[in-house]
């Protein structure tokens, strides 16, 4: 039964031919129901046999980044979301071709984009000349009145024939240049020839695309002139220093104009050629797009088939691997191999053979879509050893109904219910959706938890009469206020007094409420008196009934491994001692609900009190029953008799076992850390036993086996 | 007496009510259900605590040591509104 124990494994050999291999494994990995056992394990992972075909599938997968990456950039590109899985194994030469396809698209991607980027250059170059050519205009024609030939009022600016011919001409140097440069620009400028140079500027209105990183940038145009050729130079380098590019500019307005015309007519050329290369890029990355989360799949299912098959044990002819299979999954798994095998054509069929082996199988728990929740909290506190109870079926109720004792409020519970109902109702679109956001996960993950936690804080909220913190009076409370007190009342107009109801008077002949906590509580002052005694017992009461159950599993282990020593040793002396000391608390707790009422709640013992005094053995001053002095001895005689018999019987029988080994008949010591109790004994001496028995104990409840490790310290005396 | 019937058949309803569903409800789920295991271990654990918790509510309130100190004020609502 595979519920409340993990399935059976067995430990299979695997004979696959080489060319079968990959659908074989393919076909096994879409199963998911063999584990595979690593049959090179001192082999590095560079040397394996197949450890270029996982290079090629990581390239593969680098190239599917970069695709990915090139289509998120242009953000009207959806990639598809729900691409179903169709459990099919992609084929062998599949690889080649995907591989080719991936490059041919990945080097055309990368061509797009350099010749983007180049187009886009002279794209700015060319705007920033045609910006250059326009504002220079103003710069020259402002100087006009300085440069003009003598006596004319020119607006044409003419460079004037020098006069003085040792005057070297004007020079002038035009460019572009970023923005919050120019205040530096210019001083420097200014510093460095001595204030000889003379700076024009203007902004450029619109901002500059950069081509490299598609940053948006203000810059201005600029315009130096300076006499004489040294200083010219020293412009250049200035310029050449601030990242300032420089552009010829005619000093002729017709020529300016010219050029302008010229620029313009280019900037449109380029512009169309540019919009082609987008487009071009946009339809390449959107047929891309569709079939990348599909690729992504493929090359994930490839590589991992290689990575599984570098684990094999490779010879001439054929594969072999050992695994561990579930027992009742070997008919699908042939299935799976004999599909395996005829897709890859191959004549010769793989074989499947147990090995018989004194190992522990590893713990396989099947799980469905509901039970996982519950495994993997279970798993959190340690994975069961290999057939040992599962506490997973019971967890699935206890848990949520023990924290629905602590929650107990049926408003919230409510609320909470119908949070995880809607999750488990949209189960399929939020798989779908595959989101990333961890926290929503986690409650995803656990809603049918959740469900149930609420369902039962319903009805625990129910019970507590807790509808957020209100409580409600279905059946009509069941204190009454008796007739005089209610003639007393009538006459007080001081309302912070209280009134105490004796149940002598208000309770008297009455059923309790049949459903919960009397609404009286609600409203009266010592409510916290009357619910904090009742909650502490329930507390205890469904503690105890938990812990018992929890030694009753225990049980079905030993008898399940046949370990009478266990039953004897371990499970009466717990029951005992359990049973015994807080058994008899909650047996106290029943009976005095049944045993004392109003009538002699004067003599009602402290059940807290009565249980302490239980351990120091004083008499009690109020007895619950007669003879109950008597009955705790008894009962504390025994708990304090089972603490050694649970400590100490199960090691000595042990340890007298081994040091006798002939003496032991039919006994199953199939573990090997037993051999290991006698290597130890041998070690140390034999004055120690204890010590030797807490190791041993210890080294039992690990699941590794660590026989191994001590071999190796046999004394040279053998 | 009319208490101690009125108890006595509360209780036999509850107890009547989660026996059903903690034991007969698991006898009668068909073999071919697929989780029929799982859902017998779930009813049968879910009858058990549930009905535990009520009966420890029910019986606490069976012999009540003590009773509820009310505000005159509250009181005088009570009589009011739930006794006439």
């Amino acid at each position: 039964m595979a519920l409340f124990r993990c399935e059976e494994m067995a430990l299979y050999q695997l004979f696959l031919q080489s060319e079968a291999a990959y659908n074989c494994v393919g076909e096994m990995g879409e199963i998911g129901l063999v584990q595979f056992r690593d049959m090179n394990p001192d082999v590095n992972a560079f040397q394996r046999k197949f450890v270029n075909e996982v290079r090629r599938c990581e390239e593969m997968e680098r190239k599917l980044r970069f695709i990915e990456k090139e289509v998120k950039k242009e953000a009207h590109i959806n990639i598809p979301n729900n691409v179903p899985d169709l459990k099919q194994v992609p084929a062998a030469r599949e690889m080649n071709e995907l591989d080719n396809q991936l490059e041919k698209l990945e080097n055309e991607l990368r061509e797009l984009l350099s010749n983007q980027e180049q187009l886009q250059k002279n794209f700015l170059e060319l705007t920033e000349l045609k910006q250059v050519l326009l504002r220079t205009s103003i710069f020259f024609q402002e100087g006009g009145g300085h440069f003009g030939a003598p006596g004319g009022t020119d607006p044409e600016y003419q460079i004037a024939p020098s006069e003085d011919p040792g005057a070297s001409k004007l020079g002038v140097v035009a460019g572009v240049i970023k923005r919050e440069l120019l205040g530096a620009f210019e001083r420097v400028l200014w510093r460095v020839c001595r204030g000889n140079v003379f700076l024009k500027h203007a902004d450029i209105e619109e901002p500059l695309t950069d081509p490299t990183t598609g940053d948006s940038l203000l810059k201005c145009v600029f315009i130096v002139f300076f006499q004489g050729e040294q200083l010219g130079n020293r412009v250049k380098k200035i310029c050449e220093g601030f990242r300032a590019t420089l552009y010829p500019c005619p000093e002729q307005t017709a020529e300016r104009r010219e050029m302008l015309k010229g620029v313009e007519a280019r900037i449109a050329d380029l512009q169309v050629v540019l919009d082609q290369t987008l487009s071009h890029r946009t339809r390449v990355l959107e047929s891309a797009a569709a079939n990348l989360p599909l690729w992504f799949v493929k090359v994930r299912k490839i590589k991992s088939i290689y990575h599984t098959l570098n684990l094999f044990q490779v010879s001439q002819k054929y594969l072999q691997v050992q695994c561990w299979i579930p027992i009742t999954d070997i008919p699908k798994i042939q299935a799976a191999l004999d599909k395996g095998t005829s897709d890859a054509g191959s004549s010769v069929p793989s074989v499947l053979s147990q090995v018989p082996t004194k190992e522990q199988p590893p713990t396989f728990n099947r799980t469905n879509k509901f039970t996982e929740g519950f495994q993997t909290i279970i798993d959190a506190y340690g994975v069961s050893s290999y057939r040992e109870m599962n506490p997973m079926p019971f967890t699935v109720i206890t848990f949520p109904f023990l924290f629905a004792v602590m929650f107990g409020d049926c408003g919230h519970g409510l609320i909470m219910a119908l949070f995880a109902g809607l999750l488990i109702w949209k189960e399929k679109d939020i798989i779908a959706a595959k989101s990333k956001n961890e926290i929503f996960m986690m409650f995803f993950g656990g809603r049918y938890l959740i469900f149930l936690m609420g369902v039962f804080s319903i009805y625990t909220g129910i019970l507590y009469n807790d509808l957020f913190s209100k409580s409600m009076n279905i059946f009509g409370s069941q204190w009454a206020i008796p007739q005089d007190v209610a003639k007393t009342l009538a006459g007080y107009s001081d309302n912070t007094d209280t009134v105490e109801l004796d149940p002598k008077d208000s309770f008297k002949d009455k059923a309790p409420y049949p459903f919960g906590l009397d609404p009286i509580w609600q409203v009266a002052d010592n409510k916290l008196d009357f619910l904090n005694s009742f909650k502490m017992k329930l507390s205890v009461i469904l503690g105890v009934m938990h812990m018992l159950f929890g030694v009753v599993l225990s049980l079905l282990n030993h008898t399940y491994f046949r370990k009478p020593l266990n039953v004897i040793a371990e499970f009466i002396p717990q029951v005992l001692f359990l049973g015994g000391l807080f058994g008899y608390l909650v047996f106290m707790i029943i009976y005095k609900w049944f045993a004392f009422d109003y009538t002699n709640s004067a003599s009602a013992p402290q059940l807290l009190i009565t249980f302490t005094d239980m351990f120091m053995l004083s008499a009690p001053d109020d007895e619950l029953y007669s003879g109950q002095y008597t009955v705790q001895v008894i009962i504390l005689l025994v708990g304090v008799a089972c603490v050694p018999w649970m400590l100490f019987v199960k090691p000595t029988v042990l340890y007298m076992r081994h040091r006798n080994p002939a003496a032991v008949k039919g006994q199953r010591s199939n573990l090997p850390h037993q051999c290991l109790a006698v290597e130890m004994g041998q070690l140390m001496d034999n004055s120690l036993p204890l010590l030797t028995l807490a190791v041993f104990l210890k080294l039992r409840n690990n699941r590794v086996n660590r026989f191994c490790c001590f071999t190796a310290i046999r004394p040279a005396g053998g | 007496m009319g208490a101690a019937f009125a108890t006595f058949c509360i209780w036999i309803l509850m107890t009547v009510f989660w026996a059903l569903i903690g034991v007969a409800v698991p006898l009668i789920i068909p073999e071919k259900i697929e989780n029929r295991r799982l859902i017998q271990t779930m009813l049968l654990l879910t009858s058990v605590s549930c009905y535990t918790f009520w009966l420890c509510i029910f019986l606490m309130q069976l012999n009540p040591l003590i009773g509820p100190e009310l505000e005159i004020r509250t009181a005088q609502a009570i009589v009011e509104e739930w006794q006439s």
